[in-house]
């Protein structure tokens, strides 16, 4: 999302609420236990965690921009600049290595002509190598918002590419 | 074929709906603990199946229960660690997809027993969708009365939910996850003091792993001292494994404890064997952070006896010829597996997830993974061996939390036990820039051999 300024982030109605429910679930006083999950529900609706972004976040839980700032840098899920509308993140830990995926991650860059961090140019795909994802035994593997693709094979890797191209939704997170 | 304990039904159809779970016997040990027993009688019960902490350390988890501090007025909270991030471990992921009800039931039973009225499930980021099966299978024990207000008309009130992470190892750490939960970044804290006198909102709070809170069901079912029939001495019940690597049937199993390692590694309701009919060379039994155990080590002890899946005999021999069960994240190397290439991986791992608190792990663990990629891709020194064993030796034991050692322990170990496969990358330097498997691993296999 382009030119974010703060006046036009808002989330709509069912997120407001979602952001309700999610708060209602620690005791009164410790809403900022919700965070972390309202930061991915605003990565998934505002495509990435701008500065506005991060601070709508901090007034809608009324905490300081400061304490939004400092998680939304932590953690390895969060992106804190533009990325595609897919995000396929490859695990390249052990397990997964030794299973091939140093050859699926030069598969897919080749395929999209990007490497390893960077997004193609119609802004569909961003190939990103992660660290394990828990599926060692379903080697090598790759994540799409939250779905596992697992045995990953060339023919698999077209596939999934030639289905996320056409219907490019894979990168909502925390949303239904 | 092993008892199970857990996975019992989890083949049986519709098992993650609550009718199901409910009809093949669940929640039957809530009835019971809440109809028939105190909560201390539980934490009792605990304690006879001399059950231990399934996330890795292998603490007796009874004992870490009586630590809970309870102060008059002061709310008390029970955790559920479902961070599972560590490399080659993929069961408590399995466990909450096929059976989240199980852990549920766990969840309550525990939450009983140390008098909690609010838990919590924390599961890592990257299993969002683990995280709405169990938000569904949470729905429906709410619907059916087993949370909520006055359970059963009992007088337990228990509210649970579920808050994800996001990407951070780290957060496995209980003081790190506690950290997380509270909405800030997964920094873990000094102990003292400790989570069961300030844990989460600096109130008494226990944290125990995904697999070890559902093996509270079938101790309360069975009694403590059923349970503790099950393995072999203090190693009592069953563990899920999660095997991985070279080896024919990847996948989760539950083992009685104390069935041999080659049973579990050639077996045929086990890992099957080695993948195309390759040798063993080598098997990190509990995760990424536990010692690599050389092929000659694996089935057998330095002693000659057989190597057993328990904690006691996976470490027989320390580190000096042992590893550890750790969390049962058992990693197999074929012949073809570059021991350099995989303690650099595991390094670069280390490094990306070091929270970078403790100078010894946040600057350590960047300049062991310099030194091993400059030894992977050809450009390394002889005296880099030394300095990586020397880096390791700095900083294990000199980190807040165990992240250090975990880092330490696979590069000391790799090193002990295939120093010529680190030299060899020295001398040979073209040859390990084609990445040739094969060959590097060919000439070191042989020398183990002979």
């Amino acid at each position: 999302m382009e030119n974010q300024n703060i006046e036009n982030i808002q989330f709509p109605k069912e997120l407001l609420d979602e952001v309700q429910r999610i708060t209602s679930l620690f005791p009164e006083g410790k809403q900022k236990s919700a965070l972390i999950r309202v930061l991915h529900i605003a990565q998934a609706h505002f495509g990435y965690l701008s500065a506005p972004v991060m601070d709508y976040v901090a007034r809608l839980l009324l905490i300081q921009p400061i304490e939004v700032y400092e998680v939304a840098t932590f953690y390895s899920m969060y992106d804190t600049q533009p990325v595609g509308k897919v995000k396929l993140e490859v695990c390249r830990t052990g397990p997964c290595m030794i299973e091939g995926a140093e050859k699926i991650v030069s598969y897919i860059e080749k395929k999209l002509g990007i490497k390893d961090g960077e997004t193609t140019e119609d802004g569909i795909f961003t190939l990103k190598t992660v660290e394990c994802l828990g599926a060692c035994g379903y080697a090598p593997m790759l994540q799409a918002g939250e779905k596992f693709h697992e045995h990953l094979t060339e023919e698999k890797v077209d596939v999934l590419i030639e289905q996320y191209r056409l219907n490019p939704v894979a990168n909502y997170m925390g949303q239904e | 074929m092993s008892r199970k304990l857990l996975l019992n039904n989890v083949h049986v159809e519709g098992i993650h709906t609550y009718d199901v779970y409910r009809k093949t016997g669940g929640y039957a040990a809530v009835e019971k603990a809440l109809k028939s027993m105190t909560p201390e009688e539980v934490v009792e019960e605990v304690k006879k199946s001399g059950l231990r902490g399934r996330g890795g350390a292998g603490f007796p988890t009874g004992m870490k229960w009586s630590f809970i501090a309870k102060p008059e007025g002061v709310p008390r909270h029970f955790l559920c660690n479902a961070d599972e991030s560590e490399p080659g471990t993929f069961k408590d992921r399995y466990l909450m997809e096929k059976i989240p009800h199980l852990l549920i039931e766990g969840m309550i039973l525990s939450s009983f027993a140390l008098g909690c009225e609010q838990s919590y499930i924390y599961i890592r980021g990257e299993y969002m969708y683990v995280l709405r099966i169990l938000e569904k299978a949470i729905a429906e024990a709410y619907q059916n009365g087993w949370l909520g207000k006055n359970i059963k008309g009992s007088g337990f009130n228990l509210d649970l939910s579920v808050s994800p992470g996001a990407g951070a190892y780290i957060c496995g750490e209980e003081t790190a996850l506690i950290e997380s939960l509270e909405g800030k970044r997964g920094n873990p804290r000094m102990k003292p003091p400790f989570p069961a006198i300030q844990g989460l909102w600096q109130r008494p709070t226990v944290v125990n792993n995904v697999e070890t809170i559902c093996a509270v069901v079938p101790i309360v079912n069975e009694g403590g001292e059923a349970y503790a029939g099950v393995g072999i001495g203090r190693s009592t019940g069953t563990k899920l494994i999660s095997a991985g690597g070279n080896i024919n049937k990847p996948g989760v199993y539950e083992i009685e404890m104390g069935i041999s390692v080659e049973e579990f590694i050639y077996g045929d309701q086990y890992c099957g064997g080695i993948k195309n009919g390759k040798k063993l060379k080598a098997c990190v039994p509990g995760g990424s952070s536990v010692p690599i155990l050389p092929h000659y080590l694996v089935c057998k002890t330095a002693e000659g006896t057989d190597r057993l899946m328990s904690y006691e005999s996976l470490a027989e021999g320390g580190f000096a010829t042992g590893s550890m069960l750790g969390s049962g994240g058992f990693i197999v190397y074929d012949e073809d597996q570059c021991i350099v290439r995989n303690t650099w991986n595991f390094s670069r791992f280390y490094h990306h997830e070091s929270c970078g608190q403790c100078s010894p792990c946040r600057e350590g663990t960047g300049w062991m993974e310099k030194v091993l990629h400059r030894l992977e891709y050809g450009h390394g020194k002889i005296e880099d061996i030394d300095l990586l064993w020397d880096i390791q030796r700095k900083i294990e034991g000199n980190t807040i939390c165990p992240l250090g050692d975990a880092a330490a322990w696979p590069v000391a170990a790799a090193i002990r036990h295939f120093r010529e496969e680190f030299e060899w990358h020295v001398k040979e330097p073209n040859a390990c820039t084609t990445r040739n498997y094969g060959l590097v691993t060919e000439k070191v296999f042989e020398k183990v051999n002979a």
